[in-house]
């Protein structure tokens, strides 16, 4: 009898229960929506953060480079003929260095204090380098037109033909501590090709290299790569992420502190500048970020949080509108319909006071009438969850399919946290001021003073998670107003309800 | 039986109160056929709200079989209307969405009453009013006369002590009114249920074995009528 009235009766009140359930359907719709694009979202900032950061590391250490140390490296002619001061004409010019640049260097010792530090699971020391070739010759040039070697500013006056004589070429470079591979800049990546570093590879000329920097330069596995003058063979090729910020090259922690060099000069021997750091537990990455800021004063800290709060662009004017306007248009929706589908039940309960005080004069118990109008009411609001959802995956199709790529910038910070961060080859050129002159020459990590830019496509996922949430929503959204309605109907007295005129 | 003593019911109509009954004293024995007349207004529906359980007088007692339905909890009441009364009104007061057969059954829904045995007991309860044919149909697509049939089916279809009736007759035209008297009648012979019949027939209430007049919010005459008596 319960299932045929209520059938029944919803059949007769088909265009109000239509009306109530769409109500329903179009906040839920809305709030499945809001919900995947938010995760959309929040997936495109892990995105983002993994490839500034690298899968599982929680902390990253970086320095700040020395004050003037980000000048310009020069380029010295050791070993070249030519005049002490002057190298001939068609001398031939080779030179292959691979240097840190924008970032500051870490004792190696830092990596085994932090590894010490509570809480710390895991630490790994990495180096962000530069490698940077010039080959060609010297030409002949008409001394009055330059400022001749040693000169000034790196100005592209003058020179004549002098810098079309040079090819410069640079790639980055990352110094992979091996022992601890789940951490740091390969972490994230997927072997393609060949393999990853394993521990007989500590101190071997052997590389892994990023897919894209692999196609450009027609690199495969068994192929060879030259580092500061030393021959590296590829044995894998690796693909990172797509917008995830890479290096070219990854070679043995060892090899890269062996061969590379300060932006000052020095040596690297023991030195990393970059520190990747695992929480034992998410919940401890503050307490680690305060403990390892005590332990290295000088260091610049920082976790992806911090880091996500340096996220701007597209993606942060994303998250922040799935997460104020679509979060509060779908609430604002939700209550409407409730009280819409409140109201209306009410109102319907309204018209059928007559019938509920026969029912009563029957002896049916005030429990059992507001049992009926409730289960009338959850009907409505299962429905209207059913239809809901399947707006909610129309819309979280649509999202994926109309957003526009977005993009996230983290920057301009010193010491920065994206030690991938890109690399580009500035500065004043090869001007006729001359080589080891002022501010030219210099290769200058774009992540110190640019931002790092990544983009990334927002696809809004429908989890399992706001499906059930959906539908008890749409429940609630029965229940609410069902109990209004049943509230009314348990109220009535039956004398008087057999007194109303209809 | 019932036993009203002193019953009064007064309503706040604004700033006024109305008294609807005033202190009516009546005793009604089982099996006893009580025609109720009266002018509109003057408290015949209040009275069978009262022998039914449906309202509370403000003062005064109303017993039946011995006990006093003003002071029982409202689930209590409940379970007597369910059990034990009867309802038959003027406007029939038939869910509209539910079928003959089903609007009947629907009076057996707070006995417990198993699904099978319920649709069993309606269909002869239709049958006994002559509407086993019309079981299926929805009241819209019943005359009023058959609507007053199926409220009489479900009055009749738990087997109550007691039949209230309020007007039963009253949206009928004058074929359909006799048919619904003398079915009334038929059925009190052979169940020997209590009737209380409320009515503005006079044609109606000389069939009664008494006719009370409600004049005022008090039971002003009691006369006996026909003499006529239960089967049993």
């Amino acid at each position: 009898m319960f299932f045929t009235y209520l059938r029944r009766e919803l059949r007769r009140r088909m265009r109000q229960a239509a009306f109530i359930a769409m109500g329903l359907a179009v906040g839920i719709g809305l709030v499945i929506t809001v919900t995947a694009a938010s995760a959309g979202v929040r997936n495109a900032q892990g995105t983002v953060l993994h490839s500034l950061y690298g899968v599982g590391t929680d902390v990253t250490v970086t320095k700040k480079p020395a004050a003037g140390s980000g000048g310009p490296g020069s380029f010295g002619f050791r070993g070249q003929t030519g005049t002490s001061t002057r190298p001939a004409a068609g001398t031939t010019i080779d030179i292959d260095n691979l240097r840190g640049a924008g970032l500051g260097t870490l004792a190696s010792s830092s990596v085994t204090s932090i590894s010490r530090v509570h809480d710390v699971a895991a630490a790994a020391g990495g180096l962000t380098l530069t490698d940077t070739k010039i080959t060609g010759k010297i030409p002949a040039f008409n001394s009055s037109s330059g400022g001749g070697f040693g000169g000034g500013g790196g100005g592209s006056s003058g020179g004549g033909s002098f810098r079309g004589s040079f090819t410069p070429t640079s790639f980055s470079v990352n110094g992979v501590d091996i022992a601890t591979g789940e951490l740091g800049p390969l972490s994230s990546g997927k072997i393609t090709s060949g393999r990853t570093f394993d521990s007989s590879d500590v101190s071997a000329n052997v590389a892994v290299v990023d897919s894209n920097y692999a196609t450009s330069n027609k690199l495969k596995t068994g192929s060879t790569v030259t580092i500061a003058k030393t021959s590296f063979k590829v044995v894998g090729i690796v693909s990172e992420p797509a917008g995830d910020s890479t290096s070219d090259v990854y070679i043995p922690l060892a090899r890269a502190q062996a061969l590379g060099t300060s932006s000052t000069g020095g040596t690297l021997k023991n030195d990393v500048n970059s520190i990747y750091v695992a929480a034992a537990s998410a919940s401890d990455i503050g307490s680690v970020q305060k403990a390892i800021s005590g332990l290295l004063p000088g260091a610049t800290v920082t976790t992806s949080a911090s880091l996500a709060s340096q996220v701007t662009g597209s993606l942060a004017s994303a998250s922040s509108l799935a997460n104020n306007l679509g979060k509060w248009l779908a609430i604002a929706v939700l209550i409407a319909a409730f009280a819409l589908a409140a109201l209306l039940t009410m109102s319907a309960v309204s018209r059928r006071v007559r019938e509920f005080g026969t029912l009563k004069a029957l002896g049916w118990p005030s429990r059992r009438i507001v049992g009926q109008v409730m289960g009338e009411s959850i009907v409505v609001g299962i429905i209207g969850g059913a239809v809901g959802v399947a707006l909610g995956f129309g819309g979280a199709a649509l999202v994926s399919k109309l957003a526009p790529s977005l993009t996230a910038q983290v920057g301009p910070t010193t010491g920065s946290a994206s030690p991938g961060g890109a690399r580009t080859f500035g500065g004043g050129g090869f001007g006729g001021g001359g080589f080891g002159g002022g501010a030219g020459n210099s290769f200058r990590n774009a992540a110190a003073d640019a931002g790092h830019a990544v983009a990334v496509h927002l696809t809004a996922p429908v989890t399992l998670t706001a499906i059930l949430a959906a539908v008890l929503l749409a429940v609630a959204g029965g229940l609410v107003a069902g109990s209004f309605g049943g509230w009314r109907a348990a109220r009535l007295r039956p004398a008087a309800a057999l007194a109303k005129v209809e | 039986m019932y036993k009203l003593s002193g019953v009064t019911k007064e309503y706040q109509k604004g700033s006024r109160v109305v008294a609807a009954l005033r202190g009516v004293d009546l005793v009604i024995e089982d099996g006893e056929w009580l025609a109720v007349q009266g002018r509109t207004g003057h408290g015949k529906t209040t009275l069978l709200q009262m022998l039914g359980g449906l309202d509370r007088p403000t003062s005064g007692t109303v017993e039946f079989d011995g006990q006093d339905l003003a002071a029982m909890r409202e689930s209590q009441l409940t379970g007597v209307r369910a059990a034990s009364i009867g309802f038959i009104f003027q406007t029939f007061n038939l869910v509209p969405t539910l079928s003959a057969a089903e609007n009947v059954e629907a009076a057996l829904v707070p006995l417990h009453v198993a699904a099978g045995s319920r649709r069993a007991r309606a269909a002869a309860a239709l049958e006994s009013v002559g509407l086993a044919d019309r079981a299926r149909h929805v009241p819209s697509e019943l005359s009023g006369g058959q609507q007053q049939r199926v409220a009489i089916a479900r009055a009749l279809v738990k087997e109550p002590k007691v039949l209230l009736a309020d007007e039963p007759t009253g949206n009928l035209d004058e074929d359909t009114r006799d048919e619904i008297i003398g079915l009334l009648e038929r059925l009190w012979r052979e169940h020997g249920h209590t009737l209380v019949l409320v009515t503005h027939d006079s044609a109606l209430a000389r069939r009664a074995q008494r006719v009370a007049v409600m004049k005022n919010g008090q039971l002003a005459i009691s006369r006996a009528a026909g003499g006529r008596t239960a089967a049993t």
